[in-house]
């Protein structure tokens, strides 16, 4: 396999560094165009493994609102965000429910936890 | 609640949490925090995806998350909060009239006042998108609301006019619920969202962006059914000959943020017509005196983390100001009309005067009396000092003077009376 440069934009953090990964195959042998020590790491990982944080919402019975925002506890393989997303749809708490709160323990078997992103007491 | 507040706080967004929490860590003794909606948050409270707090927590959470960590610091702090409850008028003398069924009409008296009433949408008006007015139109942070908190989908086949954050954002959204996003257009020839957003929300789902384009008209008799979209000059005029038909059942706008002034233009607070938002100096004071802005009120911003750090410089200086006015007035004595007094001239006396020289009062008696009579000036029943005439009417000016010799007892009273009565 021949080596070739990507572009990879970091969203590590806002600020969207551009990187130029120079790699063979999965194997990186340059990155540039990053400003912190994150754009090396992100632009292994979106080559080797590429991984989202997930956020949506579950339903919450007697609660103030219909629904609970939720998110991953850490960045999910994307292949795997659309089948989160449909697991979510099933799940239905009860309020009240406390911020941090997990609500899908070790989801998909990808050791990460779903959690609650807020308070939501009883209506 | 009270009568009279150290710092009032209007809208509990990120910028008046911030203002409210910073205000009473620095020393204010009273804060409030009023909000029209029912819970505190504002906006953070819709805007489920992370992001939030890289900057400012080194953390990257939830709005969710991310507000519900300074509503926690506001109850620990002692914030008082009024729910559910609309602002009807603030003054320049910082009164502010609000309504709620918790605290009916209520009149409050701030010291200092944050404004933190944030942002509202663009809409279609605003921006003059041509063609038929069918349902289906929608302001990107509606349609956010419907879908995060509220539970309703607004449609199934979107395009998006906008390439801002909630634009964007919306986009993954929808896709995530299932909804299937046709496009999204952008007048400008560059995106006005982050990049980041441009990569995780419409790149990862492979959601088209068209730059320099935008919507030509909107078709539709009751529902949309489709929406023109034409490429523009660098004018914004559309070319003739680049008109597409993109059938969609629901068009979203996101297409800026207007600083929300209605209230701050009723206190007499100036507004810079290039952000729409108040002139401020760097503690975030308006021109009018002890009126402080913070947040998207000021100006648009696109980190929430910015936001807070100006509702922390607002609140402040807020509560550096009503302390600094606090003790000002605990210099003063206010001088009372009492008993057969109309007016007593002047109205203050500054405590320390007294170190310096006598200080004279002035006034008007309401009735003659003929007859020999008392200027009395009083501490409640304490007399501090009096002074005996041949009579007293209202066509003569009756003065007294305070001497130097009752500094000690003027110390310790906030206000006195003169009174002027029969021997």
């Amino acid at each position: 396999m021949a080596e070739e440069t990507t572009k990879i934009i970091c969203i590590t953090c806002p600020m969207g560094c551009t990187l130029e990964v120079t790699h063979e195959g999965k194997t990186i042998s340059k990155v540039e165009g990053h400003t912190c020590k994150k754009g090396p790491e992100y632009a292994e990982a979106e080559l080797t493994d590429p991984r989202r944080m997930v956020t949506s919402t579950v339903k919450v019975k007697g609660g103030v609102h219909p629904l609970l925002p939720v998110f991953t506890a850490a960045p999910i393989p994307k292949p795997l965000i659309f089948d989160l997303v449909k697991l979510l749809r099933q799940v239905e708490l009860e309020a009240p429910v406390k911020v941090g709160q997990v609500v899908v323990h070790n989801v998909l078997d990808t050791g990460v936890d779903i959690l609650a992103s807020r308070d939501l007491l009883p209506s | 609640m009270k009568a009279k507040y150290d710092v009032v706080v209007i809208g509990s967004g990120p910028a008046g949490l911030a203002a409210a929490v910073e205000a009473k860590k620095t020393g204010a003794e009273d804060v409030l925090l009023i909000e029209r909606a029912t819970e505190l948050g504002g906006i953070l409270q819709q805007c489920i995806h992370n992001g939030f707090g890289v900057e400012i927590l080194k953390k990257d959470l939830p709005g969710p998350a991310y507000a519900q960590r300074f509503i926690d610091e506001a109850a620990q702090a002692g914030v008082e909060l009024l729910l559910d409850a609309m602002v009807l008028d603030v003054t320049p003398a910082k009164h502010v009239y609000a309504i709620s069924q918790w605290s009916g009409f209520a009149e409050i008296d701030a010291r200092a006042l944050v404004l933190a009433m944030g942002a509202r949408e663009r809409t279609r008006a605003q921006i003059r998108v041509p063609g038929a007015r069918p349902a289906g139109v929608y302001t990107a942070g509606m349609a956010q609301r419907f879908v995060n908190i509220e539970g309703y989908m607004p449609g199934n086949r979107f395009v998006i006019l906008g390439s801002g954050d909630i634009g964007m954002i919306m986009a993954r959204r929808l896709t995530l619920e299932g909804a299937k996003v046709e496009r999204v257009l952008e007048i400008m020839p560059f995106l006005t969202g982050l990049t980041r957003n441009y990569v995780q929300c419409l790149l990862d789902y492979d959601i088209p962006l068209q730059l320099s384009h935008t919507v030509n008209r909107i078709i539709g008799r009751s529902r949309v059914e489709a929406i023109e979209a034409v490429r523009v000059d660098e004018k914004w005029q559309p070319l003739a000959g680049t008109e597409e038909i993109i059938p969609c059942d629901t068009l979203l706008l996101s297409v800026g943020l207007i600083p929300e002034n209605e209230l701050s233009k009723k206190a007499g607070v100036l507004l810079d017509p290039v952000t729409n938002g108040p002139f401020v100096d760097e503690g975030m004071q308006t021109n009018v005196p002890g009126i402080f802005a913070a947040g998207n009120v000021v100006h648009i911003y696109d980190l929430v983390d910015w936001v807070t750090e100006a509702g922390f410089v607002a609140g402040r200086s807020a509560a550096k100001y009503a302390i600094a006015e606090r003790q000002w007035m605990a210099r003063q004595v206010k001088l009372r009309a009492g008993e057969n007094v109309r007016y007593v001239v002047p109205h203050v006396l500054e405590k320390e005067s007294l170190a310096q020289a006598d200080q004279k009062l002035q006034m008007r008696v309401i009735k003659p009396i003929e007859g020999n009579v008392w200027v009395q000036v009083m501490d409640g029943e304490n007399l501090i000092v009096r002074k005996g005439q041949r009579y007293a009417r209202p066509g003569e000016m009756v003065t007294v003077e305070i001497p130097q010799k009752a500094y000690a007892a003027v110390q310790k009273v906030d206000q006195l009376s003169v009174r002027v009565v029969a021997r």
